[in-house]
């Protein structure tokens, strides 16, 4: 049985279709990668699984749980975490309580808190400082961390590479292959390379549809499927 | 300009503005014991403000709710306050202190709980139908106003309600030439109090946490696991418990009441919640400190220009700092 199941699910955005029908298994374990073009939906498709948009009609099941209908406090309460694309740190909120907030019972564990020492060590060096001051780097380690300070079932993560300096990137990639070993990870990214390098299945959503879903590697070794459903001028 | 600024951080920041108008004033006032006496009165109508309008800068803020009835929590405090202090006016005559602050506090009680029912019921009937639409929140909310001072008119009637004060709070303390009321004193005090009450749950607490994370990106903090609309309800019943208790503390001050007198303050305190920042504490007190004495200084220095004083400071602050003196988020 997969984690996360999208059936044919359909998102209207005011008077706009967005998502027309998305269908789409995401397996247990490992980092699932969707793809897709400016405006294919990619975002759309997160926020709907989250509830902060709501899907109609299709359903998106979670664990065999239809979570369709849920409020978003009770989604994440099911051990799944959402890192937006403008990350959502709370900047007038310095790092440590940006990170208590996301813990079950306000105090930390010490040894989830050790790991994330060691993958972004910044975060300890700022430790007190206000989030707004960190840079477009450190907010997106401290975006991630607060999605890892408590064990997720699944973690949903909107382009956590955009605007960021490829050193950063490098290093987002590792922490991602190290968070992927206990946790699933639904990575939506326009970095072909940077998800290449971490998705073991995939799909890609173009014009609010799944036109193809995978492994990443049969993807990766197909270049005319690659500028078909990727390329701008297609 | 950068090194006048950062000059300036480094010696407090916007902090330091009441001290500046505070040493103008002292300048162009000449009489020292007139001096401190407005200087008192200014900040004890401050810490009044301050009271009225906390609440509604976190509605502001949180909700983006624009509570233009707020003031009518104001109006009620008032008017309850000052039935419950005409009630008990045989313990405010009292010799006895104990007796003197226990009238008090259960005025302040009553208009505390009155604030916290309402609050629920209006938040719950009319503010919740129209969140994220804000000409309707206008619309509805200044109508809940008008209905409020319909109520007070029919129970309490449109003549001036006086409004006993109990015997310690009345008086001078005469320091040399110089003259403090000791109500002044107590509501500076108070609010003082209530102050550092809310900036520590603000800053010390779980849910003080949430409060200012959802000031920020309230989606955030539901992606996270929070219900936020119950986190609205709470901040929303808080925020009127506080505009009644400051109606209550500022009837006690006029010591002659209206039922115009929220629609009187609600321009106030729109102006401290613009100028203070929207959903900062620490903002809103700045805010209401500059509007209390700049009112009391301009009041004694150029009595016509009194009523326009509130809107000058507020034009200059926006001039200067378009997001208010200390907002929430950054």
């Amino acid at each position: 049985m997969s984690l996360l199941s999208l059936n044919s699910m359909k998102t209207n955005i005011g008077q706009y279709a967005v998502l027309h029908d998305v269908t789409l298994e995401v397996p247990e374990g490992g980092v699932f990668v969707l793809l897709g073009r400016n405006g294919a939906g990619k975002t759309t498709t997160l926020r709907s699984i989250m509830g902060l948009w709501q899907p109609s009609p299709g359903s998106v099941l979670f664990n065999g749980q239809d979570i369709t209908a849920m409020h978003t406090a009770d989604i994440a309460r099911l051990d799944i975490a959402f890192v937006p694309e403008n990350m959502g740190v709370f900047g007038g909120l310095t790092v440590e309580e940006n990170l208590i907030l996301a813990t079950a019972k306000g105090r930390f564990d010490p040894a989830r808190l050790k790991r994330i020492y060691e993958l972004f060590p910044a975060l300890e060096t700022f430790w007190t400082k206000q989030a707004w001051a960190l840079s477009g780097g450190q907010k997106q380690m401290l975006a991630v961390a607060r999605a890892i300070i408590e064990p997720r079932a699944l973690i949903l993560i909107d382009e956590p590479t955009k605007g960021l300096a490829p050193a950063i990137v490098d290093a987002m990639a590792d922490a991602f292959r190290e968070i992927a070993q206990t946790t699933t990870i639904l990575l939506v990214e326009q970095n072909f390379e940077f998800a290449k390098s971490l998705g073991r299945d995939m799909a890609v959503i173009d014009d609010g549809r799944i036109a193809h879903s995978g492994t990443m590697a049969d993807f990766a070794a197909d270049t005319a499927l690659q500028d078909r459903l990727l390329s701008l001028s297609a | 300009m950068q090194q006048i600024n950062d000059f300036a951080g480094r010696l407090g920041g916007v902090y330091l503005l009441p001290v500046v108008v505070a040493a103008l004033a002292f300048v162009m006032i000449g009489a020292p014991s007139s001096w401190v006496t407005l200087t008192v009165a200014g900040l004890a109508m401050g810490m009044m403000i301050f009271l009225m309008a906390s609440g509604l800068s976190l509605v502001f803020g949180l909700m983006d709710v624009l509570n233009f009835g707020h003031s009518a929590f104001v109006s009620f405090g008032a008017f309850i306050a000052a039935s419950v202090l005409a009630w008990l006016s045989g313990w405010l005559e009292a010799d006895a202190v104990s007796l003197n602050i226990a009238a008090l506090f259960l005025a302040f009680g009553a208009a505390i709980l009155f604030g916290l029912v309402a609050g629920w019921f209006f938040e719950t009937v009319i503010v919740k139908p129209v969140y994220k639409d804000h000409l309707r929140q206008i619309l509805i909310t200044m109508g809940a106003l008008i209905v409020a001072e319909q109520m007070i008119l029919a129970i309490w009637g449109g003549t001036p309600v006086s409004v006993p004060r109990p015997e310690f709070l009345e008086g001078s303390l005469l320091i040399g030439d110089i003259t403090i009321e000791i109500y002044r004193i107590f509501a500076f005090l108070l609010g003082l109090g209530v102050y550092a009450a809310l900036y520590l749950t603000l800053n010390r607490t779980r849910i003080g946490l949430l409060i200012r994370a959802g000031v920020e990106n309230r989606e955030m903090v539901e992606a996270l696991g929070f219900r936020v609309d119950r986190l609205f309800v709470a901040v929303f019943m808080l925020g009127s418990a506080l505009a009644a208790l400051g109606g209550a503390m500022w009837a006690g001050y006029e010591t002659l009441i209206t039922p115009a007198l929220g629609a009187e303050m609600m321009i106030v305190v729109f102006i401290v919640v613009i100028i203070g920042g929207l959903g900062s504490i620490q903002g809103t007190l700045l805010g209401a400190i500059m509007v209390g004495l700049m009112a009391n200084y301009i009041g004694y220095l150029a009595p016509k220009l009194a009523l326009a004083s509130n809107m000058i400071l507020m034009v200059a602050i926006l001039l200067w700092r378009p997001n208010g003196l200390k907002p929430a988020v950054k």
